[in-house]
């Protein structure tokens, strides 16, 4: 199987397809990206937690014009995972406001974007309905 | 405590398309008329805050200057996303406040007519072999896998959260397009806003679809336009003619507040709680209320935007935004008319030019010299803008009572 690396560095991947953050020690504020300090407390201290798989979609649009060269129509959304805002697309789903609702449960899934000359596989991940 | 401010002289150009004029003709055009409209000249100018968020590293200040009076005083060039105005116009308030200068002004401008989309597609080319980099250690571009950097897209989920968060039971494509109707319908009576075209609801929900809910007529117009405003302290007024007493309006309140940390606001921009602060700051700082305002001029940079800020600026009880715009008091026959300019949607939305642009609105009004589309009586009017990022500008004004 050819070797494989996550899109973004707090998707986990493996048997257990999972997203990581970064918590906050002090206050337990959670965030993405690479951090300094904590922007709610200042904290610098963080430790890494899983983020649970399952969740609630509290936002979403149906995105038609983009930027060139990034297909559409997507769903765009905001997830919440048990109190843990997640920025996501939502996937395996079509695209319209009959099949994507508020309030829908999701679990994190992941596909496949392609693969680099070196034969490395980049895996991305969205939501799809549960 | 600091003496009362006031716009002495204020001043918008027609929004639309200006192929023969640039940034420097457009800002000159506004920073002139709001000298003439005050009554003073550039050589009584203390201090120039200037905006033009599109070329922010070329200094549209001093470009300014060299068309219209190289006087020596310090420029400040502001940029704040969607807030660039009233951030200019802040600083031109407080370096008056601060008692170092007695008559400052504030110019904004924008070159955006045909701009299409303003954001997403930051890319990141997707490379020959697969490299982590950045913050969140991305492989390849992010726009459109994890969600959207759109701004129709970002602000389409700003609205479906808020509808999400109270339960909201009805459409919600035919709720935000009905917002956007209102406002085209305003705009039909403001001879300088770029589209004045009423439009149906049929019309709006059949036009090309941008991020749902989102058609283009409910997101705001990309344009050229410029305003500008000269701001005085009150002993400096005194000194001036009735009449630039009495055309002055009172700047009872400026607030610019950034958002504070809250779950959840690096994934999707909070624009609620930095909106509320300001608003908050804004009614204590005015001594009134959100009940006695005459017009709002708010941030309806998409219709999905107009709803969540009736809430933010509260002009209905938590949660109440829907109940409030479906009791019709938002339109211009309305208790709290919003947006009688049109909105960002049809008026248009050159960036820097907005957050003054809303305030000449406002002042329009107070003075009594908004023509067909006149709030009759108004005495009392807060403008808002919101830039993502975010930074939130919210003025109250009032009429002057001599």
């Amino acid at each position: 199987m050819a070797e494989q690396i996550p899109l973004v560095d707090y998707l986990v991947l493996g048997d257990d397809p999972h997203l990581i953050a970064h918590q906050c020690v002090a206050c337990g504020a959670r965030f993405f990206d690479r951090r300094n300090a904590c922007a709610a407390c200042t904290a610098t201290d963080f430790v890494t937690v899983d983020l649970d798989p399952k969740g609630t979609l509290r936002a979403f649009t149906i995105v038609s014009f983009a930027a060139p060269g990034i297909p559409v129509p997507y769903v765009a959304a905001v997830v919440d995972s048990a109190g843990t805002s997640i920025r996501a697309n939502i996937i395996n789903v079509e695209p319209d406001p009959e099949h994507v609702r508020l309030g829908m449960k999701v679990k994190l899934a992941t596909y496949p974007i392609g693969t680099d000359d070196n034969g490395t596989e980049a895996i991305g991940f969205g939501f799809e309905p549960s | 405590m600091s003496e009362d401010i006031w716009i002495l002289g204020i001043h918008m150009t027609k929004f639309g398309k200006h192929p023969d004029k640039d940034v420097v003709d457009l800002a000159a055009e506004a920073a002139v008329g709001a000298l003439a409209d005050g009554g003073v000249t550039m050589g009584q100018i203390g201090v120039l805050a200037a905006g033009n968020l599109m070329g922010s590293a070329a200094g549209i200040g001093q470009q300014l200057q060299k068309q219209i009076g190289q006087t020596g005083i310090p420029v400040y060039n502001v940029a704040n996303a969607c807030a660039t105005g009233a951030t200019a116009l802040r600083t031109a308030i407080m370096a008056v406040k601060a008692g170092e200068v007695d008559y400052g002004m504030a110019v904004g401008v924008e070159k955006l007519a045909g701009a299409g989309l303003l954001a997403g597609g930051s890319k990141k080319a997707d490379g020959a072999t697969w490299t982590p980099s950045g913050r969140y250690g991305a492989v390849a571009s992010t726009d459109g896998r994890v969600g959207t950097e759109t701004m129709p897209g970002v602000f389409a989920q700003i609205g479906m959260e808020y509808l999400f968060d109270h339960e909201y039971g009805g459409t919600a494509f035919e709720l935000f397009a009905r917002i956007s109707e209102k406002n085209h319908a305003h705009s039909t009576l403001n001879p300088l806003a770029a589209y004045t075209k009423r439009m149906s609801l049929e019309q709006i929900m059949g036009d090309v679809m941008i991020a749902y809910p989102n058609t283009r007529p409910m997101c705001s117009a990309n344009c050229d336009g410029a305003a500008a405003a000269v701001v005085v302290g009150d002993s400096t007024l005194q000194k001036l003619s009735s009449e630039q007493r009495r055309r002055a309006v009172k700047v009872s309140a400026s607030v610019l507040t950034t958002d504070p940390w809250e779950e959840g606001c690096q994934v999707l921009p909070n624009v609620n709680t930095l909106t509320r602060n300001a608003a908050e700051q804004a009614y204590e700082q005015a001594g009134i209320g959100p009940d006695d305002l005459d017009l709002v001029e708010l941030h309806d940079c998409f219709a999905t935007a107009e709803l969540v800020h009736y809430d933010n600026l509260m002009l209905c009880p938590p949660g109440g935004a829907v109940d409030l715009f479906e009791s019709g008091a938002t339109f211009r026959d309305g208790s709290t008319p919003v947006n009688v300019s049109g909105g960002l949607e049809s008026k248009g939305h050159p960036i820097a030019a907005t957050g003054i642009a809303n305030i000449w609105e406002v002042c329009h009004h107070l003075r009594g010299e908004a023509g067909d589309r006149q709030i009759q009586g108004a005495t009392v009017g807060l403008a808002q803008v919101i830039g993502l990022g975010s930074a939130c500008g919210v003025h109250i004004l009032e009429k002057s009572a001599a």
